[in-house]
Parts: C-alpha cells; sequence; structure tokens
C-alpha cells in the first residue's frame, strides 16, 4: 500500500473516455503509437485498442542498430496480445544519415536525434492512418524533464501524463500486460545498457513520493524534511523541476500587438463553432 | 408543492450552441408531459472552459435562439445554463429559469471560481444576489456550482423558504487514489449536497456534466436528494443521462415537522455579527447608534 496507490479500474474508464472524446474532437477515430517495448507505451496501447478497437491503433516498432534487441521483443509480444496493426521502421539510415555524417558522438545529443527521428517517422504515418499521434510520456518523466522535446515529448494527447511510474505500474497490472514488459528495468534504451534510474541517479519509487507531496499537495522544503525525506534530495530534485519547466510549456512568444496568441488570444484545442 | 423534477447529465460541445440547443430540446421533448421541470447543468448551453469564446457565444434573454425553449416552456418548466449578456453588456455565468413561455427569472453565479485550474473571473461577471424562483411547481432557491460551497448561498435560499435547491454544476473530475470508491471530487459533492439537504432541510437536485474539455473531464453524479439527505434518483456513471423524482410538499413538512430548523433559526445573531465583519455593515450601524444616542 502506497500513497500513490490509484483505483485502476476508474482510471482505465477515464482514460478510455478521454481518448474516445479528445481523439473524435479532431475528427479522428484512429491513433497511431510508438511501440518501445517498455511499460508506458504497452500501456497507451491496450488503452487505445480499449477505446477504439486494436485494429485502430497503429503500433509503430522504430529500432535503432545499437537498440537492445529484447526491446523489439517485448514491443512485439505487446502488439501481439493486444492484436495491433504493426509496421516496422528501422531509424538507423535516417539518423545515422545525420550522426554519421556530422560525427556525432556525444550520447545526449544521439539520444536526441534518435528520439527526434522517431517523432518525425510517427507525425508522418499519422497522416498515412490518418490517426492521432498519442504520446506515452507519464507525471514523473514530464516533472523530471527526462525527455526529449521534440521528441517523444512530441504528440497530440498524453493518456499517462497525470499518472506518476509507480502509477503507470498499477495500470500496467490492472491491464494485464505480459510480465516480461513490467518487471523490466526502465530504460529509454537509446544508447547500451542506458537504464532510467542508473541515468536519474535515484530511483522512481523515491522520486514519486517525493513528487506528489511537493507538487499535488504542496509540501515546502521543510515540511518535505519533517515527512523524511533528506534534504539534498528534495533540493535536487526540486531543481530539476524548475531547470526543465521549458519542455513543458508552448513557445514563448513576444508581445507585441493588442492580442497575441498564447497571451490574450486564448482558446481551447476544442474550439468549436 | 408537488413536482415531476429530472435532472439531466450532459455532455454539452464547447462552443457550439446549435448542437447544445439540440440536445436541450432532445431531451425536453423525451420528459415533457411525464415531468414538470428539468434542470440542466452549469453552462449546458456552451460548454465550460470558453475563455475568450466568453464573448461569442454570449445571448441576451431575448436573443430568437432561444425562442424554442421558451416555446417548450409552456409545457414544461426548463432551468438552463448559459452565457448571458446583460443588458448593460456584461457577460455572466447564468441559469435561466423559464416558464409558461417566459423568463421567471434568472441566478446569476455570485461565487465565480478563479483559482487553481478555474478562470471564471477572467471571463465572467459576477452575479449580486440569492433569489428564489416562484414556479407554479414550487419555491426553488437556483444555485449554480461554486455558489453552494458558500454557506451563505444556500442559507439565504434557507431564510426564504425554499422548498428546493437548484445546483447546476461543471464540476472536473479528479482524484483517483485508493481506497475509493469513485472520484474524490465526486464524493466530496455528495457531502456537500447531502449536508445541505439536511442543514435546511430542503430538496435538492444536482445536474452536473459529464465528458471532456482539453484533458479534463467532467465528473458527472447528477442526482436528487430528498430532505433527509436519501438519494431519490441518480445519473449512474459518466454518461449523458436523465434521472426523475417526485418532489413534494409532504415530505418537507414531514421533515420540517420532525426537526424545525428554519422555525428555530436566529438569523439575527449572525446580523449582528455581520455588522463586525462587514465594514459598510459596521458603518451603518454605528451611524444607526450615533443618531439614537
Amino acid at each position: 500500500m502506497s500513497e500513490l496507490d490509484i483505483q485502476p479500474e476508474l482510471v482505465a474508464e477515464l482514460l478510455v473516455s478521454f481518448l474516445r472524446e479528445e481523439v473524435a474532437s479532431a475528427g479522428l477515430g484512429r491513433t497511431v503509437l510508438g511501440l518501445s517495448g517498455g511499460i508506458d507505451s504497452a500501456v497507451v496501447a491496450a488503452l487505445c485498442a480499449r477505446a477504439f478497437g486494436p485494429e485502430n491503433v497503429l503500433s509503430v516498432l522504430l529500432p535503432y542498430r545499437l537498440s537492445n534487441p529484447e526491446s523489439e521483443r517485448d514491443a512485439r509480444a505487446v502488439g501481439e496480445q493486444l492484436g495491433l496493426p504493426m509496421r516496422r521502421v528501422d531509424i538507423s539510415p535516417m539518423a545515422d544519415g545525420y550522426l554519421a555524417a556530422q560525427g556525432v558522438d556525444d550520447a545526449r545529443r544521439r539520444g536526441n536525434v534518435l528520439a527526434r527521428c522517431r517523432m518525425t517517422v510517427l507525425y508522418d504515418l499519422s497522416v498515412e492512418w490518418r490517426g492521432l499521434v498519442v504520446g506515452t510520456s507519464n507525471k514523473s518523466e514530464i516533472l523530471l524533464g527526462y525527455s526529449t522535446q521534440w521528441g517523444d515529448g512530441a504528440h497530440a494527447l498524453n493518456p499517462l501524463g497525470d499518472l506518476y511510474k509507480h502509477q503507470v505500474y498499477e495500470l500496467a497490472r490492472h491491464l494485464g500486460l505480459p510480465e516480461g514488459v513490467i518487471e523490466k528495468p526502465p530504460s529509454a534504451d537509446l544508447f547500451e545498457g542506458q537504464t532510467d534510474e542508473a541515468e536519474l541517479g535515484f530511483r522512481y519509487a523515491d522520486a514519486d513520493r517525493l513528487l506528489q507531496r511537493m507538487v499535488d499537495r504542496r509540501y515546502s522544503e521543510d515540511e518535505l524534511v519533517a515527512a523524511g525525506f533528506e534534504r539534498d534530495f528534495v533540493r535536487a530534485i526540486a531543481a530539476r523541476l524548475v531547470a526543465n519547466q521549458f519542455k513543458r510549456v508552448t513557445p514563448v512568444i513576444a508581445k507585441l500587438s493588442r492580442r497575441s496568441i498564447g497571451h490574450d488570444f486564448r482558446y481551447l484545442r476544442d474550439w468549436k463553432r | 408543492m408537488d413536482c415531476r423534477l429530472v435532472v439531466a447529465q450532459t455532455n454539452p460541445r464547447l462552443g457550439d450552441l446549435g448542437a447544445n440547443l439540440e440536445e436541450h430540446l432532445r431531451h425536453v421533448d423525451a420528459v415533457v408531459g411525464s415531468a414538470d421541470l428539468i434542470l440542466f447543468p452549469e453552462l449546458s448551453l456552451t460548454g465550460y472552459f470558453l475563455r475568450d469564446q466568453v464573448e461569442e457565444v454570449a445571448l441576451r434573454l431575448d436573443d430568437a435562439r432561444l425562442r424554442p425553449l421558451l416555446e417548450r416552456s409552456q409545457r414544461i418548466s426548463i432551468a438552463f445554463g448559459f452565457a448571458e449578456r446583460s443588458p448593460e453588456g456584461r457577460v455572466y455565468n447564468s441559469l435561466a429559469f423559464l416558464e409558461d413561455g417566459r423568463v421567471l427569472g434568472v441566478h446569476r453565479k455570485v461565487h465565480l471560481v478563479t483559482y487553481g485550474l478555474f478562470e471564471e473571473g477572467r471571463d465572467f461577471a459576477a452575479g449580486e444576489s440569492f433569489s428564489i424562483v416562484e414556479s407554479r411547481h414550487g419555491r426553488f432557491g437556483p444555485l449554480i456550482c461554486e455558489d453552494l460551497w458558500h454557506a451563505p448561498s444556500a442559507y439565504t435560499h434557507f431564510l426564504n423558504d425554499a422548498d428546493a435547491l437548484l445546483v447546476a454544476s461543471a464540476s472536473p473530475a479528479r482524484g483517483v487514489e485508493t481506497p475509493g470508491p469513485g472520484l474524490a471530487s465526486q464524493r466530496t459533492w455528495n457531502i456537500l449536497l447531502s449536508a445541505s439537504a439536511l442543514l435546511y432541510r430542503t430538496w435538492v437536485a444536482y445536474a452536473s456534466r459529464v465528458g471532456w474539455e482539453d484533458g479534463i473531464g467532467f465528473g458527472g453524479g447528477s442526482r436528487i436528494l430528498d430532505p433527509y439527505a436519501n438519494p431519490r434518483a441518480t445519473v449512474e456513471g459518466l454518461e449523458s443521462g436523465l434521472a426523475q423524482a417526485r418532489v413534494d410538499s409532504a415530505t418537507l413538512r414531514r421533515a420540517r415537522s420532525e426537526v424545525p430548523l428554519r422555525r428555530d433559526e436566529k438569523p439575527w445573531i449572525l446580523a449582528t455579527e455581520l455588522a463586525r465583519h462587514v465594514p459598510l455593515l459596521a458603518a451603518l450601524r454605528a451611524e444607526h447608534a450615533l443618531q439614537h444616542e
């Protein structure tokens, strides 16, 4: 038991309804998503399959030549279990066309390029498939800024963006996804041997508990320390939260006119007349 | 009062007056003849997160587009939510009450919500009063969503002997943690509605909406409670639907004989306290005291 525990049945019901309405509001009835072999995209795939029927959810495998082969194996297992149409697009030629030509060997830059190549493929296929690109970033990643701007962070809708990693696990179990996908350590698989927790330097379980108190419940630093968190950990997470705000907002427009997009020209995406 | 009351749980399309009006007429036509009053949710004619669309969808009460609803109100009373443009040009978050082909009353939301995810204070002018609607079917106390969270709103209707509170709402669904069951936001509303029924010994009708607007879902939970806080009718789940109950004076009389809260209320105690807390009242009181020295 944890303070983070959700009612997975209720959450699944809400998210299926969210997907149906927001996709319909864009005038569509289908979705496309990248299946990475990880838990987040597996959960989104399962939710989309419930919302639209599996035949209306295009799952795309996007391996790079250095990707862990287990990722593709796990992604296929998810796609097959759910009965989704699958496409495989090897992004090596397009990524290397830039990386090799420009001699990019910094791991972070390479990772970002791979994430943006995948985004490019998904957005292109969304036109062919006539479906919306659905994102798979969870609340932990978004708050920590553990994503690539305009890469995995780019999508039309995101059903997981208000669920901490712990809650995604609960939802995955409720949805009956393969144990292998649920049990393996989370990884962006952008370079060999990469895991989220090794790269971040802390465990999601600890970050989730802290973030929920800090963000959802508005605890102050002193209150968090009194609740048992190390002050250094609290400060490190708070610093990440602030440093990555730029990834969570739309591009900043300089206001010049009487009425400016994003400032005082304000409509919802679901704007109808 | 003897009123066959229907609460409609709907899913308005944001900014689409035509589609929403159709939906209202569809529900009205479905119950006309078997109901006396139908209550729709907050901003049922327009959708909720209007932002700059407020100006574009605001209607005056004499707008021709309301005619189909007015015509139907010859046969059934209709309370619905909309963005009301006043004769002075201000726009209010309002609940109109139509009966016998005319506008019998309008409640303008007093407590606009402007915190957290809400921006009503940016988009609407605030109402200034709580007035009873004296309908052929009873004395109704209309309130819009946050109004009920401020105790003096329902209390004012209580002082004025309302038979039933009509609460129109667009409450965002939130809180999915265990133990539940269900949405925390909806459980909270049920507590508030039940407490209102008990504290004011009144019928409570709650029409709330469902659906999504840019990722914000609405929690539904529309219901009719008797003065003992028993649910007499509920719309289950997060879908559109209707719930109907017979709302009568006999039940009110029994509930109020058993526990005569209104009879025993002492509003002058509150008046004295208010005079200390509200500067203008305090000033008037001081002036009054001087004059009578």
